[in-house]
């Protein structure tokens, strides 16, 4: 620990202030962390005047910064400990180098490195198919089949490829190929104007829109000293908190769907337009693409607003509440939906889940609670009742995440004032800085970390969406489980494929 | 069972009665813009400078809609002088060159084929291929079958696979990783088919424009019928579109 630069959440800090260790103190340093219950928030590649070099970010009840120089190749952090398994996997993809001894090194996102250095997978992206030379999970015997769908689903639903090894109509194991939306967002948002860099975040994963831009509201507004008024920040809060509550809807009405629960699906599905409805209020936009901004918001919410949404809010919670009542006491939903999907606590902590994938096997973290960002410092923290891990505990955690936004939302419309900000997109980043910041989207904690150079241009923008931590533990779910549970599996943690593509 | 009904007496019946009844979105809602061409030519530059888009032709005084992402930075920047956002969302065309407007589209309905309207009007089946973006297109399409919308009541069904298809209705950039299996989902439709590109993303890249990992244009890789703007398209967007062109 004494090798670590404790930070706080949206700090910005001088790039020289980071301690930069030999890779084998680095190495060193990270496994004990990890050893002992801390978590990495990031663990990525950047160039520095043509040095590669590494970064972490990692936390337990504080947040930590460490840097050191990329060894050529270097003997796999995973092999001691899985929190690093995806990490490692995508810096050898976007820089080309290798962690030895990793157990699972497959492509991430298929594509070229951005140092034009042999690929590690024996790739050439301009010749090669896409998903180049991908060697499944081998699971051999006369009685093993396996079932491939994607990149195109069934549904109206991201392209992804599966593929579930299985014995009869269980599964042994189930290998999640995405990538196929990989559209370069890390490398174009560097290059890109200032006036373009929302619009591509909030491109990122609409469905986190909100999420996302107020992770890089709060990265740009810290590194060029811009503040915000309270009542921008409200509406930041509240705006959240509707695209929490419209996407928990919206996935009880799927897992409804999803074992032929017809009416609650029906019922769900409306309600769920009704928040999207309520964000369309707020800024125009159903997934509130457009309203939060580097120094604020764009539009206000006067009475006229607040009035629409407390109005909503009263209408819907009734609503909302009999229809959950009606799934979650129905027997033979409970019958589908309890031990059904468990990732036990000791396999989720492994894997570094987050959000309400990791509440629902009992880990606590919620960064809300631990970074607190906006508002949130100030409003009452949800807690979660049954917490084993099942498809059951992911619905329930939904199902009081929603009742405690509702709480939050009418709490906050009923502050006084108007926010007078204006938002700017005519700022100046602080030089060789250091910032990254933390919020909880509605799967769980985004962060997002910008590194600048000594005239202040974004050198490295770096994003985890939640969902680059889950869609393992989605593939553990599936270990041992009927085939058929894999919607319900899937529903339950509904990950973002675009975001995790990038 | 009880709890069933309940719920179904509470919920009572939500299904909107577009098209035969009107729909009014919130006054905050950016659809087809107004565009005043007598705006000063410093405003009109200055909107076209902080569009994040590249959307706006300051020299002829109109926006690509193919482009726009509905972000309403051109408004504010103009204080509604040059450019102002109604609430019409009626933003679907047949030609690519029609979006490039000074505030007004041709009828969609008078732009249709006649032998797709014989053909697909009163069952139309499309295959839904997301093709990269952000997923906020593919939410908004799922949108439509829910008892609001309620797509079906009109004939129009999205369906699991390309063979059981009339066409196929895009969204996304087309990201490089997604061309082989957009152009193998097309492939796998039956002719006589229709092709839709729907949003920002696969009319022309949307927010990811420029970018070395996406094609960016629908039409550049298949030829398209219907393009319907927006990022996403409001599914009311979608939903008049598909009305107007098949029906």
């Amino acid at each position: 620990m004494a090798n670590l630069l404790q930070i706080n959440n949206g700090e910005t800090v001088q790039r020289s202030l980071i301690p930069h260790l030999a890779f084998a103190d680095f190495r060193s340093e990270l496994l004990t962390f990890a050893n002992n219950g801390g978590q990495v928030v990031q663990f990525f590649g950047y160039e520095d005047d043509g040095v590669l070099k590494f970064l972490a970010v990692l936390r337990n009840e504080a947040l930590f910064v460490v840097g050191c120089d990329e060894p050529e190749s270097y003997q796999s952090l995973t092999t001691e400990t899985e929190k690093f398994h995806m990490f490692e996997r995508e810096i050898a993809e976007q820089y080309g180098v290798k962690p030895e001894g990793h157990p699972w090194l497959r492509m991430v996102r298929y594509h070229e490195n951005y140092r034009g250095k042999e690929d590690v997978f024996g790739n050439d992206y301009k010749k090669e198919d896409i998903p180049g030379n991908y060697e499944y999970f081998p699971v051999e015997g006369d009685v093993i089949h396996e079932v491939a769908v994607g990149p195109v689903h069934a549904g109206i639903i991201e392209p992804g490829h599966f593929r579930f090894q299985c014995i009869g109509e269980t599964v042994l194991h189930l290998e999640i190929q995405l990538g196929y939306q990989h559209r370069g967002i890390e490398k174009l948002l560097p290059s890109v104007p200032s006036v373009r860099r929302p619009i591509v975040i909030e491109g990122i994963a609409g469905d986190t829109a909100i999420g996302h831009s107020l992770c890089f509201s709060q990265a740009v507004e810290s590194l060029a000293s811009i503040k915000v008024d309270e009542g921008a920040k409200t509406i930041r809060v509240i705006a959240l908190e509707l695209e929490r509550i419209a996407n928990h809807v919206g996935d009880l009405g799927a897992l409804s769907g999803d074992v032929a629960f017809n009416p609650p699906a029906a019922f769900f599905g409306r309600l769920r337009g009704e928040f999207l409805n309520l964000l369309l209020t707020l800024c125009g936009n159903r997934f509130g693409k457009s309203l939060v901004r580097p120094g604020g918001v764009t539009q206000v919410m006067g009475e006229e607003q607040k009035k629409i949404i407390r109005d909503k809010i009263r209408e819907t919670r009734p609503e909302l509440e009999h229809v959950c009542d009606l799934l979650f006491s129905e027997p033979t939903v409970r019958a589908r939906f309890e031990t059904t999907g468990t990732v036990p606590y000791e396999q989720a902590e492994k894997l570094g889940l987050v959000g309400y994938a990791g509440r629902a096997s009992g880990l606590a973290y919620d960064a809300r609670v631990a970074f607190p960002t906006e508002c949130y410092a100030d409003l009452t923290a949800n807690t979660n009742e049954k917490a084993v891990g099942d498809v059951f505990c992911r619905a329930n955690v939904r199902r009081e995440e929603i009742m405690h936004s509702l709480d939050l939302i009418e709490k906050l419309v009923q502050k006084d004032g108007e926010t007078a900000n204006d938002p700017t997109f005519d700022y100046k980043l602080a030089p060789s800085s250091f910032v990254v910041s933390v919020n909880e989207g509605w799967r769980g904690e985004i962060s997002h970390c910008i590194l600048t150079d000594q005239d202040g241009a974004i050198t490295r923008y770096k994003v985890k969406d939640p969902s680059f931590h889950n869609w393992t533990g989605l593939a553990m779910s599936l270990r041992n489980e009927g085939i058929s549970d894999f919607p319900l599996c899937n529903k339950s943690f509904n990950l973002s494929y675009c975001g995790f593509d990038l | 069972m009880l709890k069933v009904l309940k719920n179904r007496l509470e919920q009572g019946n939500r299904t909107s009665k577009y098209p035969k009844v009107p729909i009014n979105l919130y006054n905050r809602y950016r659809g087809l813009p107004q565009i005043n061409p007598d705006c000063d030519s410093a405003t009109i530059k200055a909107c076209a400078t902080a569009c994040p888009q590249e959307a706006i032709d300051a020299s002829s005084c109109k926006i690509d809609l193919g482009k726009c992402v509905f972000c309403g930075q051109c408004e504010t920047q103009s204080k509604g002088e040059f450019v102002k956002f109604t609430q019409n969302f009626e933003m679907g065309v047949a030609n690519k060159n029609d979006l490039l407007t000074g505030g007004s589209l041709p009828a969609l309905a008078e732009h249709s084929k006649k032998h797709f309207k014989k053909l697909f009007g009163r069952s139309l089946q499309l295959r839904q291929i997301s093709a990269a973006g952000c997923n906020a297109c593919e939410a908004d399409t799922n949108v439509l079958n829910t008892p609001f919308f309620d797509l079906s009541r009109f004939g129009i069904q999205f369906v699991a696979s390309p063979r059981h298809a009339d066409g196929i209705h895009v969204t996304g950039p087309i990201s490089r990783n997604m061309h082989a299996a957009t152009i193998t989902t097309f492939e796998a439709v039956p002719s006589p088919k229709v092709v839709i590109a729907s949003g920002s993303c696969a009319i022309s890249g949307g927010p990811f424009y420029g970018s070395d990992d996406i094609i960016g244009d629908l039409n550049s890789i298949i030829p398209v019928d219907l393009y319907i703007p927006g990022c996403p398209p409001h599914p009311i967007t979608t939903l008049h579109a598909l009305l107007k062109y098949f029906k």
